[in-house]
C-alpha cells in the first residue's frame, strides 16, 4: 500500500517529534523506527527526513548536536526541545480531532454499504 | 561469481556520491557528512542482512533519493543558500582569510585616502563652488593615483612598473593644471574628459600586474573595468539614496545638510567608491557571475536590431542624415557602445566553443554599425569643409576613425572565425592590442590639443 505524498509530508512532523520524544536520536535510527511502527507500510525516501530535521531545528522544535557514534564517525544527534514538546501536544490533539472524524465517518459508512468493497462511483 | 572488471571499492563509490552531493549548492557540507552518515549506516544494515557491499550500495543510494528532488528538498528548506551572500565571502581555510582581511584594510585604506585627497586643496584655499574647473581637471588625480596604489601593493610591483606609472601620474598632474584655457573653452572641456581615459591605462597596468604584455593579463582587466562601472552605478545609486535622506531628515529639524552633501558626502563618497568598488570586484570575481557579460548578452541582439532597422529606414525613405554641427558625436557614441559590446561578450566567450546563433547576431551589430557610420561619415565628409574644424570636430573625428578601424578589423577577423577560417583567440587579442590606442588618443587630446587650438 502506497500512502499518498501529502499524507507523507503532512504526518512528518509529528512522527519525527513523537519519536525524538521518546529519546534523542539520528536520522537513520529515526527512520528505522518508523519503518518498524508502520510495518513497513510508510516508505520515506530516505533523504527527505533530514531537510524536515532542519526545518524543526530552525522553528526551535528539536536541537542538533554533533557527536562520535559508536563506528567512529561524527553523527548528528536529534533533541526535542520544550517548544517542540508544545508542539507535539498540538498536532496530536489536530491528529486525534481528524482521526475521530473520520473514525466515526467510516463507521456509519459500514452500516450503509458493504464494508469490504466500497465502490463510490 | 564474477567480479566486474571495473568494480571500484565501497570508499571510492562513496567518495565519488559525496563529490556528487557537494556540487549542489542548497547541500552544504555538513550536511552532506550527515548523509554520508547515513548512507553507510544503510549499506552496514543491508550488508548484514547478507547482500554484498556493491549491491548495498546501490540499494541505500536509491533509498537515498534522487539527487534532484532531494536537493529540492534541501532548497524549499535552505531557500538562502541559492543566493551567494554578497558581504561573507565564504573561506575554507584560516590563511587566506587573514590575508583576504589584510586586502580588505588596505583597500579602505585607500579609499579614505581618496576620500581625504578630494579635500586636501581646501587646506590650500581652494573652494569647491569657486574653483570648480580645478576640480574638473584634477578629477582623476584624487582617484586614480590612489586604485593604482592599491593595485601596487595588492600585486607587489617593482620600482621599474612602478615608477613609470607615478611619472604618468605626475605629468598628468603637470598638463591638467599649466595652460591658460579659455573659461569652459572647447578644448578646456575636451581636456577634462579625456584625461580619465588616457590615466585609466595606467590604472590597467598596475591592475595587470607584469601581465600586461599578455592577452589574458589586459583581457582581465576589460572585464574589471566593466564590473567595476556596475558596481559603481549601484554604489551611486545608494548614495544618491543616502543624500536625499539626509537632506530631508536634516530639514524636519530646521539644518540644511545640501552643503555638507554636495561639498563633503557626494564627492569624497564617489572618490572612496571607485576604491570599494575595485575591492569589491577583487574580492568577488571567483564568487559571483560577472554582470557585464550578462547585460551584454541582454542589449546585443536588441542594439542589433535597432541599427538594422535604422539602416533599412534611411534605405526605404531616402532620407539622407541631417547634419547638424556636432552629430558626429553621436555616431561616435554608437560605435564605442557597439564596441563595448563586442569586448565584452568576446570577454565571457569560451574560446573553444564553435560559432553559434549568438555570434552571427554579434557579426551583424558590428556590421549595422559599421554601415550606420560609413553613410553618417560620408554626410559630413561632403561639408566638413563648410563647418570648418573646430576642437570638438577633430576630437569626434579622430575617435570615429579610431573606434572605425577597431570595428572594421574586429568584423573581418569575427567572420574568418565564423567561416572556420580563423581562431577566436586572434579576435580576443586585436581587441586587446587595441586598448593602448584609446589611451593614446585621450593623451594627444589633452597634450596637444590645447596649444593646437589656443586654448579654445
Amino acid at each position: 500500500m502506497e500512502i499518498n505524498k501529502d499524507l507523507i509530508a503532512a504526518s512528518s512532523t509529528p512522527i519525527v517529534l513523537a519519536i525524538l520524544a521518546e529519546g534523542d536520536s539520528y536520522g537513520y535510527a529515526i527512520l528505522k523506527r518508523v519503518k518498524e511502527l508502520s510495518g513497513g507500510r510508510m516508505e520515506w525516501t530516505d533523504g527527505m527526513l533530514y531537510p524536515v530535521l532542519h526545518r524543526l531545528e530552525r522553528l526551535g522544535h528539536v536541537e542538533a548536536r554533533w557527536e562520535a557514534a559508536e563506528t567512529g564517525r561524527r553523527r548528528k544527534y536529534y533533541r526535542i526541545t520544550p517548544g517542540g514538546k508544545a508542539q507535539l501536544a498540538d498536532d496530536r490533539r489536530q491528529w486525534q480531532a481528524v482521526d475521530a472524524t473520520l473514525h466515526g465517518l467510516w463507521g456509519a459508512l459500514s452500516l450503509s454499504l458493504p464494508a469490504s468493497a466500497a465502490p463510490l462511483t | 561469481m564474477q567480479t566486474p572488471p571495473n568494480a571500484v571499492s565501497l570508499e571510492e563509490q562513496i567518495d565519488q556520491w559525496r563529490n556528487y552531493l557537494r556540487r549542489r549548492q542548497a547541500i552544504h557540507t555538513v550536511d552532506v557528512a550527515e548523509l554520508e552518515d547515513h548512507l553507510r549506516e544503510q549499506v552496514a544494515g543491508l550488508v548484514a542482512a547478507g547482500l554484498a557491499t556493491d549491491e548495498a550500495f546501490l540499494i541505500a543510494v536509491k533509498r537515498m533519493g534522487a539527487l534532484d528532488a532531494l536537493s529540492r528538498e534541501f532548497a524549499r528548506e535552505h531557500s538562502e543558500r541559492l543566493w551567494k551572500q554578497l558581504v561573507a565571502v565564504p573561506s575554507v581555510s584560516g590563511e587566506p582569510r587573514a590575508r583576504g582581511r589584510t586586502d580588505a584594510i588596505a583597500a579602505f585604506g585607500f579609499a579614505v585616502a581618496a576620500a581625504v585627497a578630494v579635500k586636501v586643496p581646501l587646506l590650500f584655499g581652494i573652494q569647491m563652488e569657486q574653483n570648480e574647473s580645478f576640480y574638473l581637471h584634477n578629477l582623476s588625480l584624487f582617484v586614480l593615483p590612489f586604485l593604482t596604489g592599491y593595485f601596487v601593493w595588492k600585486r607587489r610591483l617593482d620600482a621599474k612598473t612602478f615608477l613609470p606609472l607615478a611619472a604618468a601620474f605626475v605629468v598628468a598632474g603637470v598638463f591638467a593644471n599649466v595652460y591658460p584655457f579659455t573659461k569652459e573653452g572647447n578644448t578646456e572641456v575636451l581636456a577634462v574628459a579625456h584625461m580619465p581615459i588616457a590615466l585609466w591605462l595606467a590604472v590597467g597596468i598596475a591592475y595587470a600586474g607584469g601581465r600586461w604584455g599578455q592577452v589574458d593579463g589586459r583581457m582581465d582587466f576589460i572585464r574589471f573595468s566593466g564590473e567595476l562601472a556596475i558596481y559603481f552605478a549601484l554604489m551611486a545609486a545608494g548614495g544618491g539614496v543616502v543624500s536625499g535622506l539626509t537632506v530631508l531628515t536634516f530639514q524636519a529639524v530646521g539644518i540644511n545638510a545640501l552643503h555638507f552633501v554636495q561639498q563633503w558626502l557626494l564627492p569624497c563618497g564617489a572618490a572612496g567608491a571607485v576604491l570599494v568598488g575595485s575591492w569589491l570586484v577583487e574580492a568577488k570575481q571567483s564568487v559571483i557571475e560577472n554582470m557585464a557579460p550578462v547585460l551584454t548578452r541582454l542589449f546585443t541582439p536588441l542594439f542589433a536590431a535597432v541599427l538594422v532597422v535604422f539602416l533599412g529606414a534611411v534605405l526605404w525613405t531616402g532620407n539622407a542624415i541631417d547634419i547638424k554641427r556636432d552629430v558626429l558625436i553621436a555616431f561616435d557614441l554608437v560605435l564605442a557602445l557597439v564596441v563595448g559590446l563586442l569586448l565584452y561578450s568576446i570577454s565571457a566567450r569560451d574560446r573553444q566553443s564553435p560559432p553559434g546563433v549568438f555570434d552571427v547576431v554579434q557579426v551583424t551589430l558590428v556590421i549595422s554599425a559599421l554601415l550606420v557610420d560609413a553613410i553618417a561619415l560620408w554626410a559630413i565628409a561632403a561639408r566638413i569643409t563648410e563647418f570648418g574644424f573646430t576642437p570638438n570636430r577633430v576630437a569626434a573625428l579622430g575617435e570615429n576613425v579610431i573606434l572605425l578601424v577597431n570595428l572594421a578589423w574586429s568584423a573581418v577577423l569575427y567572420v574568418r572565425f565564423l567561416r572556420g577560417r580563423g581562431s577566436f583567440t586572434s579576435l580576443e587579442k586585436w581587441q586587446t592590442d587595441y586598448l593602448p590606442v584609446y589611451a593614446a588618443w585621450a593623451a594627444i587630446v589633452v597634450i596637444f590639443f590645447p596649444p593646437l587650438f589656443r586654448y579654445l
